[in-house]
């Protein structure tokens, strides 16, 4: 599995991300490196459709998929708990489940 | 901007046009409509401003506008409006200036103003924007100020999405 990891330095939210992601893999027993790739201008966001930090891509595909059309930018993406809490980081549940449908 | 410096002083605009400035003890927080941080503590912020009717909230969105549509005037107006209004009064900082002024670095950052407008504290509202915490650090720096005291702990980080510069 390609496992990618997208982020922008005005967000601080992904290294917990990273971690969460690491630690789900290493439960659901894949073996695969993520590669960190840094966004760092507008165009750049455009060109990779970059909804916003954190982003992450299973095979290529956003493991947790916008539910509308959000503009491609330098900006902190809005994730929901499942417990309904605004999140600067996914659910590591919702990763879970995202990484069970691909693996 | 250092804890007991000369805080400036400004006058900028509501969601309705009307200006407002700091008055007496102040919280000043820059904040804005899209980042998680600041959408994550704005409710314990405004029940901070509930809590503490003899002080000044200002809540002051800086953004970029442009590049970010989220953050501009029309925006703050209709989540104002979606909202029923707030307790505070929602500021657009268009130039930037008085974000500039103050240093601020992220979405949130607050500052407690005394009634001489000198910060007096700087930061984060609290620990964490997911715990089910109350924004102690800024009512603990509330307390103390209002009892003429120095706050214990007058500086933590601010934590948040960067402010979004033109």
């Amino acid at each position: 599995m390609k496992v990618e990891l997208l982020w922008w330095e005005g967000c601080p939210s992904y290294p917990e991300t990273l971690d969460d992601l690491n630690r789900v893999l290493a439960e659901e027993g894949v073996e695969a490196e993520v590669e960190l790739v840094e966004v760092e201008t507008d165009e750049q966001a455009c060109a990779e459709r970059f909804p916003g930090s954190p982003t992450i891509r299973l095979d290529g595909a956003d493991a947790l998929p916008v539910a509308e059309a959000e503009p491609f930018s330098l900006t902190c993406r809005v994730y929901r708990l499942r417990d309904g809490r605004i999140s600067a980081t996914p659910d590591p549940e919702d990763l879970r489940e995202a990484v069970r449908r691909v693996k | 901007m250092k804890i007991g410096d000369q805080a400036p002083t400004f006058s900028l605009p509501d969601t309705d046009g009307a200006e407002h400035g700091p008055d007496g003890v102040t919280v000043v927080v820059f904040t804005c409509n899209h980042c998680p941080y600041a959408l994550g503590w704005h409710e314990r912020l405004l029940q901070v401003a509930r809590d503490y009717p003899q002080v000044t909230f200002l809540a002051i969105n800086p953004n970029d506008a442009e590049r970010y549509p989220a953050d501009s005037a029309e925006a703050m107006r209709k989540r104002v409006e979606a909202d029923g209004g707030w307790p505070i009064p929602y500021l657009r900082d268009e130039s930037q200036e008085v974000a500039r002024g103050y240093d601020a670095k992220t979405t949130p950052d607050v500052f407690v103003l005394d009634a001489d407008v000198r910060v007096r504290y700087r930061g984060a509202p609290d620990e964490d924007y997911r715990a089910p915490l109350c924004a102690e650090w800024l009512r603990e720096a509330l307390d103390a100020v209002l009892r003429g005291d120095e706050p214990e702990r007058p500086e933590t980080e601010p934590v948040g999405c960067s402010i979004k510069w033109k």
